[in-house]
């Protein structure tokens, strides 16, 4: 078996006397898809970002490439390996498109002491940026600015500038949100390559592309992880499906 | 539309050349002294609008920098016409009358003070950060009111204009050449450094600091190194300044100057290279032509501000040139 990228241990959160993250563990093996999937209010958006460095858990260690970062802010962590997208695109929308990958790949390069070459003349950033680009179809919309953008070219902007970094391990918050029945079977598909450079901890509301992608599925209920396992196991589960799927959604 | 930027800018660029020059043959030095002085306030906020418009940090404190390359200036130049060593108990250390030492020491001196000030106020932001600069200028202004040393309330008054190796300072279409050449060198710096990696960083920050952090880069060290370059040019602005006037007072610290700095960025256009140059020359203008009708001239720039910001978001530049085109 091999070593996990992405190692979640006994990962707590309390507001108050909610709690938010209750005790989970969970691991991202090299080459898989790990979906985590739970009704709104679960607490997967609170556990995304104590994984991220945006929110500093009570308890517990968050492993990155073998390494505790569970101290460490949103941009080491990045440097250190992590590639996330965000629920709702955050991105500098007065840049073009292309701009928003430069940064990308700047910020992979990690010198950004320079202050007089011409940033969008440097071969290497833009030859980084541009194929990251061309891999999610933005190559026509490379000048545009990206506040002209529709919400699903923002959506495969954050993944492309995601893919600039090279990362160890991509952290994404639901990526087919808004995106229509066409632009999720795209990304689905694109999603499906994507695994074999880099594991993927996906965080996804679109059933049928949890189902169709999934190595294995984690469901959150109440902060706590109730149940772990591949597709057919999850669908099978009775506490997953009195839980979260309900009576009136067939799967 | 960048292209009718360009041509704007660079004939707000030459205007100031040209009535300097227009003024020099008809004999009328006092036009060269305002072109001069427009050229110098124009510098001092090129300077903070590297931390307003591009970092997006709305510094109210800068004139703490230029407080203090006018004190460089003027402690520099008052020991060396008194002949009284700056210090003499370990090590001797003179004063000078050499414009490149001190322009050194008041780039060096703001710099320093800006990285102090700054690695304090940036871990705020929004109103806090503009109370928190605000404050760290209200202290230099009371520390140079209460030190007794280098005139207090009064300032001080510095005889002869400082040397520049083979110009005659005094003559003002020399001092004016000598400040638009380096406004002009630092506005290819700025324009350089807007489109730096580092530019295109920062500016991102100001943007959406979290997806600059996403991307593994730091905003706080971005806006840190940003702040001390602004500071550091905006303090060459007040060695300039004082050597202008050949007088320092506390007046230099003021917040009305911090002000009025933001004032000219405002009016010429905020992040625009050329905004502040535009802003400085209106300034100097209205007060030049409106400071003869009433002394409450003032009232009249209040108005003419309150338009801009109501109708004419782009400054001067931006009604001229139309929308900021995205850079390539």
């Amino acid at each position: 078996m091999t070593d996990p990228l992405l190692h979640i241990e006994g990962l707590s959160k309390s507001f108050g006397a909610l709690k938010a993250t209750d005790d989970v563990t969970l691991s991202l093996k090299p080459g898989e898809i790990h979906a985590l999937i739970g009704p709104n209010g679960a607490g997967k958006s609170t556990l995304i970002k104590q994984v991220a460095g945006a929110l500093v858990p009570d308890a517990g260690t968050v492993w990155l490439n073998g390494r505790d970062v569970t101290k460490l802010p949103t941009a080491a962590r990045a440097r250190a390996g992590l590639g996330r997208t965000f629920q709702i695109s955050s991105l500098a929308m007065e840049y073009t498109v292309l701009q928003n990958a430069v940064l990308g790949a700047l910020g992979a390069r990690g010198s950004v002491w320079r202050f007089l070459g011409n940033v969008m003349r440097d071969k290497a950033l833009r030859g980084t940026a541009e194929r990251a680009l061309a891999r999610v179809g933005l190559m026509e919309q490379a000048l545009v600015r990206t506040s002209e953008l529709s919400h699903g070219q923002r959506r495969l902007l954050e993944v492309a500038v995601a893919l600039t970094l090279e990362p160890d391990v991509f952290l994404m918050d639901e990526p087919m949100a808004g995106l229509g029945a066409d632009g999720s079977r795209r990304m689905t598909g694109f999603l499906d390559d994507l695994r074999s450079r880099a594991p993927i901890l996906l965080v996804e509301h679109d059933m049928d592309a949890v189902f169709a992608l999934a190595d294995r599925i984690s469901v959150l209920v109440y902060g706590k992880i109730i149940a772990t396992g591949t597709a057919d196991e999850i669908r099978a589960n009775p506490e997953v499906r009195s839980a979260y799927l309900g009576e009136e959604i067939v799967i | 539309m960048i292209r009718r930027e360009g041509i704007i800018n660079t004939l707000i660029f030459l205007s100031l050349p040209a009535v300097a020059g227009a003024a020099l043959l008809l004999d009328e030095p006092f036009t060269i002294t305002l072109a001069t002085r427009a050229a110098i306030l124009a510098l001092a906020a090129v300077g903070l609008n590297l931390a307003l418009g591009l970092g997006g940090l709305v510094s109210l404190g800068h004139a703490a920098f230029f407080g203090i390359g006018g004190y460089a200036m003027g402690i520099l130049a008052s020991h060396a016409q008194s002949y009284v060593p700056l210090i003499d108990t370990w090590i001797v250390i003179e004063g000078t009358k050499s414009m490149p030492v001190i322009w050194l020491v008041a780039v060096i001196a703001s710099a320093f003070a800006a990285l102090a000030i700054g690695a304090l106020s940036l871990r705020t932001s929004g109103v806090y950060f503009i109370m928190i600069t605000l404050a760290f200028g209200q202290m230099f202004y009371y520390f140079a009111i209460s030190w007794p040393a280098y005139g207090g309330e009064d300032g001080l008054s510095i005889y002869v204009r400082n040397d520049f190796p083979g110009l005659n300072t005094l003559v003002p279409i020399q001092f004016f050449g000598l400040v638009f050449t380096i406004l002009a060198l630092v506005l290819w710096a700025m324009g350089r450094l807007a489109a730096s990696p580092f530019g295109l960083a920062l500016n991102a920050a100001r943007q959406n600091a979290e997806r600059v952090e996403t991307v593994g880069l730091t905003p706080f060290r971005l806006r840190l190194v940003a702040f001390v370059i602004s500071g550091a040019i905006t303090g060459l602005a007040g060695a300039l300044f004082a050597d202008l006037n050949r007088f320092v007072s506390p007046s230099m610290f003021s917040w009305q100057m911090s002000g009025e700095f933001i004032v000219f960025i405002v009016l010429g256009g905020i992040g625009r290279l050329f905004g502040p140059v535009a802003g400085a020359c209106l300034f100097v203008v209205l007060e030049h032509m409106l400071s003869g009708v009433s002394e409450f001239w003032l009232i009249y720039v209040g108005a003419i501000l309150l338009l801009v910001v109501l109708f004419a978001r782009g400054g001067l530049i931006g009604t001229l040139a139309g929308r900021a085109v995205a850079h390539d």
